[in-house]
């Protein structure tokens, strides 16, 4: 059987089309020969991987997509401090898999993966199943260094002080000790060192708790702990903090007492260099380290982050596996989700090219990070990004902050867009 | 089935069309550049490389304007404008003569020829699918 002349015309004038054409000139015989689809594996169904999974079988429907993710549905960090702030509920951030398996045709599998064997192109579920890949992505988020800070654990995460950083039932959590701390306690948010998911999301949070303070307990005051001397989108947080919450935001530099020395559970207190500091509610953002599943597999360096090609986003130390999104060092980009799904969809891009035996092709990724500092109060840093000899660079003069002099108006207005941005990414990803 | 060996050496800018069960159509030209004879057309001449360039760069878009630019929220859609549209949209963003929150941040990071590729693509994929 052949495909008529006039079929084939019309395959050379679609987008990818045309690049196909190196597929048979390379291996060509072994694809024919099984008849067999190329399959890609995805792990983890977060912005990284869902994007992958989606785009995968958008931009080359003949590859079979496999997603696994441990759990049923997914949660969004970002939107979850405006959950704390009362302007979202739980549904709001909550998507399932369903359109990726009946609209995309993405194999969803529930369980989690247990180890990779990268030299097989095989891994592990769990459940027991093995399963193979021609190629691998695995976009596993971030674990937690709770052993950096004395006092805190995993169990007193879950039971008393939430980190909240990976949004669920901490996210919750968090939301009713708000929701039942009395007015005038202080919330202490400690966030950690650099390089960290998501780094204006604890300004953000200390904004919308703020909000939500200012309304219903205005006696109480948020106090930031930062591991840090200076924090992202500072001069727009720091001004806006003073216009909407004035005296309710303390913030103390790392030199300035806000070192976190450790933490007392049952006290309900963090150490500092200058003495303890008592919370009705405690917040703290532990230091980070690539997902657990990163590290089995043999795929992190000594920092605890996964190095990788910065044109395909492959492993650098091992060969047919990819990882992208917070696991993943993408030089100038900041662990975001949105950062994680441009990730994902240059990823998808450059393994249909290396499917077919072709170079990848030079990526193009992208950023936006809306923060709201209340609701009709919004800022963004927005970047471009290209792959050059040093990794992956900022194209100078792009991107950047909100401008400081923002009007009313444009503030209002990126409140506006952070929420219309929010609405397409869940259904560009999910939907 | 093909012996590699043709493949290889015999289907320098030749079109032939291959079909197998169970999967879509795929077909080849130009093969491995080590044995091709001619040189490889350079990214800038060769059409379906640019098409191609275009969507790696429109991909860049949904992630706030939506799956193939068509936006379910307050955004503004890119699908269903025109090239023309698009391209002068971008270009007056990029020089500040159009007003803009994130826009303007964003066009600077791009080419005049690249906004030319990105407009072409979505100016294409609207004609197309309309
Ligand atoms: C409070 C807060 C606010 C934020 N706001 C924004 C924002 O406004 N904009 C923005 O762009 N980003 C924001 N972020 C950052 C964003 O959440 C992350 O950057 C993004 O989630 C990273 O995507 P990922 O795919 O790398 O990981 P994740 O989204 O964490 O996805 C990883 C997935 O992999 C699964 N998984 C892990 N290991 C396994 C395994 N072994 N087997 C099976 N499944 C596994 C997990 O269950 C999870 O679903 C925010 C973060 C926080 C904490």
């Amino acid at each position: 059987m052949s495909i008529s002349r006039r079929d084939f015309n019309k395959l050379l004038v679609s987008g990818v089309a045309g690049s196909a054409f190196g597929l048979f000139g390379m291996s060509g015989n072994t694809f024919a020969a099984g008849g067999s689809k190329k399959h890609v594996v995805v792990v983890g169904g977060g912005f990284g991987g869902a994007a992958t999974a989606k785009y995968l079988r958008k931009l080359d429907p003949s590859i079979s997509v496999t997603l696994i993710e441990q759990k049923l549905s997914y949660i969004t960090c970002p939107f979850s401090n405006w959950v704390l702030g009362g302007l979202k509920t739980m549904k709001d951030i909550t998507h399932t898999y369903t359109a990726l398996r009946t609209k995309h045709g993405v194999n969803v599998i529930a369980d989690r993966v247990v180890s990779i064997d990268a030299a097989k192109g095989t891994l592990k579920l769990a459940g027991g199943r093995v399963i193979g890949y021609d190629r691998l992505v695995v976009s596993p988020g971030i674990d937690f260094k709770y052993d950096a800070i004395p006092g805190y654990s995993q169990k007193i995460a879950e039971s008393k002080i939430p980190h909240a950083w990976q949004a669920g039932p901490q996210t919750v959590l968090l939301h009713r000790q708000l929701q039942t701390m009395k007015n005038g306690g202080a919330v202490l948010i400690c966030p950690p060192d650099n390089p960290f998911r998501c780094p204006p999301g604890p300004y953000e949070r200390a904004s919308l708790v703020a909000h939500y303070l200012k309304k219903h307990k205005p006696k109480s005051k948020v106090i930031i702990l930062d591991a840090k001397e200076k924090f992202s989108k500072q001069g727009l947080f720091t001004k806006g903090w003073e216009r909407l919450y004035p005296g309710m935001i303390e913030w103390h530099s790392s030199t300035g007492g806000g070192k976190v020395l450790g933490v007392d559970a049952k006290a309900m207190t963090v150490e500092t260099d200058f003495g303890a500091i008592k919370g009705a509610v405690i917040n703290i953002i532990p230091p980070q380290k690539a997902g657990k599943i990163a590290f089995d597999a043999g795929l992190t360096n000594e920092k605890g982050w996964c190095p990788v090609h910065p044109a395909s986003f492959e492993s650098t130390l091992h060969k047919g596996v990819h990882v992208i999104g917070d696991a993943c060092i993408a030089g100038a980009m900041p662990k975001s989700g949105f950062a994680a799904s441009s990730q994902g969809k240059v990823a998808a891009a450059a393994i249909i090219n290396m499917l077919r035996g072709q170079e990848p092709a030079p990526p193009s990724l992208v950023n936006t990070c809306y923060s709201l500092i209340g609701p009709e109060y919004g800022i963004s840093v927005a970047g471009v990004y290209e792959f050059a000899a040093t990794g992956i660079i900022e194209i100078p003069g792009s991107g950047g902050l909100t401008p400081a002099d923002a009007s009313d108006d444009q503030l209002a207005q990126e409140a506006m867009f952070a929420e219309g941005w929010y609405t397409n990414i869940s259904k560009d990803i999910w939907g | 089935m093909l012996p590699k060996k043709n493949v290889m050496l015999g289907l320098v800018f030749t079109v032939v069309p291959l079909f197998h069960a169970g999967s879509t159509v795929m077909a080849a030209d130009a093969p491995a550049p080590a044995t091709v004879a001619a040189p490889a057309p350079t990214p800038a001449m060769d059409p379906a490389k640019m098409r191609e360039r275009g969507q790696i760069l429109a991909l860049s878009c949904s992630g706030c304007h939506g799956t193939d630019g068509k936006s379910s929220s307050i955004m503004p859609s890119i699908y269903g404008k025109t090239t023309g549209y698009i391209e002068s949209a971008l270009l007056d963003f990029k020089s500040g003569a159009r007003m803009s929150t994130v826009m303007g941040r964003h066009a600077k990071g791009y080419t005049p020829e690249e906004i030319h590729l990105i407009a072409e693509y979505f100016g294409n994929l609207s004609k197309k699918k309309n």
